[in-house]
């Protein structure tokens, strides 16, 4: 097992190669020279040429790519262009209501959308299944900020429950703090539930029909043992995937919901630099929310040899 | 001998898709999610007769009113005219109704747009990859490296390196859809590849491009119609996500992205902004992915059974 993880390690740093380049390049792709943006308008030609040789920019294009890498190693992102901070420091500040939200979505969505797809599965055919299946149709048309923006309108406006936008740190107190993420959270599910539930439904309809199956419950099993122990354990691979594959979703989603909810996370950050073509800080969260995303994949993929130990590769 | 004169073995494959399409017609969701998405290309390309006044007038004196508002405005000759503003006015005194169904041009042209550009590029990339042994893994490494960053995120960064416009937001919403386009020709392409008719043609020394293009494409015909559909309604979603984030099209071509960005700082006050925009653009995704379960069910029964 541990060859299979060092290999799957390995598998990712061509990826990774790829996606650092694709990041480096989109900074030297703009038709804009970098040094003067950061040298502002009243700038003379010497001070403009005197940051390109600091940032290293007259250099040939590989070795700023080398250069760039061996910063990024070190936990050196640059500066930002807008916020006149480093990209570092601006991620700092940002990412705390980005990963609340994202990790209270997707603890939800699994409670949810488990039972959810095993109960479908069980009740093949019957009201409950197709209900559930026209709900994950319905989780992936209706678009993020609309269901954000009819969750806005009922609990915020109408019922006035909770609050309609912005973030509570955690440190502050955990009641601000649930009041603000439960909507942005509830939003960010929906797909996310649909995506999971599907998968659960269709993985468990095939190992329903598995002979263990048929023994457990001849052997006087209850159902809910059968369902949870015998059936779901066998089911988890693709659930456990589908899990992995759609953070890309729900990283997607968070950029929309922080800005329906005007929640100042990485999402935003992430609209605000583009609108102020804040390359330095597109190419850090790309790089992050990229890197994150291949790494929670990778564990999955270990997590897998863990749950089903016939999988070796 | 020719490879022209040998018995050709794609001609009753190629009656395979037919069989399939009479089938697509009888399945319900095609049906009801065809006649959904036609009845949306009718109410975009007939928005001029359907009441509208122009979607990107301006109003100052009737900004941001409810629906069913009736507002006197001065025509071109200076006489004074009442216009009822059947779904609002947005914060610039614009229509809201026209605008709505102005932007149904817009977001249909984007998504079919993005599912043609997208499918020919990923085909013809699949194809040369699945193919040709040494170009796999350099194509496979780069589309994996595409496909390890969000979707959507992807689209936003590529929409700054560009100036603001259609065709910058298509370019930026295609690219992040080629690479899965990429692995599910190259994946028709490496099962074809080993069949006999392919070694045949291969043996009677077809040219490379004319055994991808005659013998291995057709193959991959019913998948790509199947997820040039998944496209579409992808592409229109992310399109209004781009709009609506401000870094889409430029805030005055109607789109219902953009009918929504007017419409955020002004939520509370007047939801019909974020309303009417929001069913359409649910509706139409709606639509164009049912009219895709239904196709991948009847002309791909192989891909429904993997989902």
């Amino acid at each position: 097992m541990f060859a299979f993880i060092l290999r799957r390690l390995l598998a990712t740093i061509p990826v990774l190669i790829t996606v650092a380049l694709f990041a480096f390049l989109l900074l030297r792709l703009t038709p804009s020279d970098p040094a003067a943006i950061i040298a502002g308008d009243t700038a003379t030609a010497e001070q403009v040429a005197g940051i390109r040789a600091k940032l290293g920019l007259d250099e040939p294009i590989y070795t700023q790519f080398f250069i760039w890498t061996g910063k990024l190693l070190h936990g050196d992102f640059g500066e930002s262009f807008y916020f006149k901070k480093t990209v570092a420091e601006l991620i700092a500040d940002r990412v705390e209501p980005t990963l609340a939200l994202a990790l209270c979505t997707i603890v939800l969505a699994i409670l949810v959308a488990v039972p959810l797809g095993v109960i479908a599965a069980r009740l093949h055919g019957s009201w409950i299944d197709r209900l559930m299946m026209g709900f994950s149709v319905l989780g992936f048309s209706v678009p993020v900020f609309v269901i954000g923006y009819c969750l806005l309108y009922v609990f915020a406006r109408e019922l006035r429950w909770l609050p309609s936008n912005g973030y509570n740190r955690l440190a502050d107190g955990f009641g601000p703090w649930a009041q603000h993420i439960i909507l942005p959270t509830l939003t960010l599910s929906v797909v996310y539930i649909a995506l999971i539930a599907r998968m659960t439904r269709a993985s468990m309809l095939e190992v329903l029909s598995e002979d263990y199956v048929r023994t457990a419950r001849a052997k006087g099993q209850i159902e809910r043992r059968v369902l949870f122990r015998h059936a779901l354990r066998n089911a988890a691979v693709p659930i456990v995937t589908v899990i992995g594959l759609g953070i890309a979703l729900l990283i997607g989603g968070v950029v929309v919901t922080e800005s329906v909810y005007s929640i100042p996370g990485l999402g935003r950050l992430t609209v605000e630099a583009v609108l102020a073509r804040d390359f330095p800080v597109i190419q850090a969260v790309i790089l992050l929310f990229s890197v994150v995303y291949v790494m929670i994949n990778l564990a999955v993929d270990v997590i897998y040899s863990v749950l089903d130990p016939r999988i070796r590769y | 001998m020719t490879a022209d004169s040998l018995p050709q073995p794609t001609v009753p494959r190629a009656r395979k898709p037919q069989s399939g399409m009479m089938r697509a017609f009888r399945n319900p969701s095609v049906v009801i999610g065809g006649i959904v998405v036609l009845l949306m290309i009718a109410l975009g390309a007939a928005a001029p007769w359907l009441g509208t006044m122009s979607p990107t007038e301006i109003n100052p004196s009737g900004r941001n009113k409810p629906p069913g508002t009736i507002v006197t405005r001065r025509d071109d000759d200076g006489n004074k005219v009442q216009v009822m503003h059947r779904l609002g006015t947005d914060l610039l005194g614009r229509d809201v109704y026209s605008r709505v169904l102005y932007g149904a041009r817009i977001s249909l042209f984007v998504g079919v747009t993005v599912a043609v550009f997208s499918i020919f590029g990923g085909l013809i990339i699949g194809l040369f990859s699945g193919y040709i042994r040494w170009l796999d893994p350099i194509v496979m490494r780069v589309m994996d490296g595409l496909m390890a960053i969000p979707a959507i995120l992807l689209a936003i960064s590529l929409v700054s390196l560009f100036r603001a416009g259609i065709g910058a937001v298509i370019l930026a919403i295609t690219i992040p859809e080629i690479p899965r386009v990429v692995r599910l020709v190259r994946s028709v392409v490496l099962s074809v590849r080993e069949e006999p008719y392919v070694e045949a043609a291969i043996t009677v020394g077809t040219p490379t491009l004319k055994i991808l293009w005659r013998h291995i494409m057709p193959n991959t015909i019913a998948p790509m119609i199947v997820q040039g559909t998944f496209i579409c309604a992808s592409a229109i979603l992310v399109e209004a996500i781009l709009s609506f984030l401000g870094v889409g099209v430029p805030p005055d071509v109607p789109t219902w992205g953009n009918v929504m960005a007017a419409g955020r700082d002004v939520f509370y006050l007047f939801p019909h902004n974020i309303f009417y925009p929001g069913v359409m653009l649910a509706v139409t995704v709606l639509a164009v992915n049912m009219l895709g379960d239904g196709l991948r069910d009847t002309l791909d029964p192989k891909l429904a059974k993997r989902l």
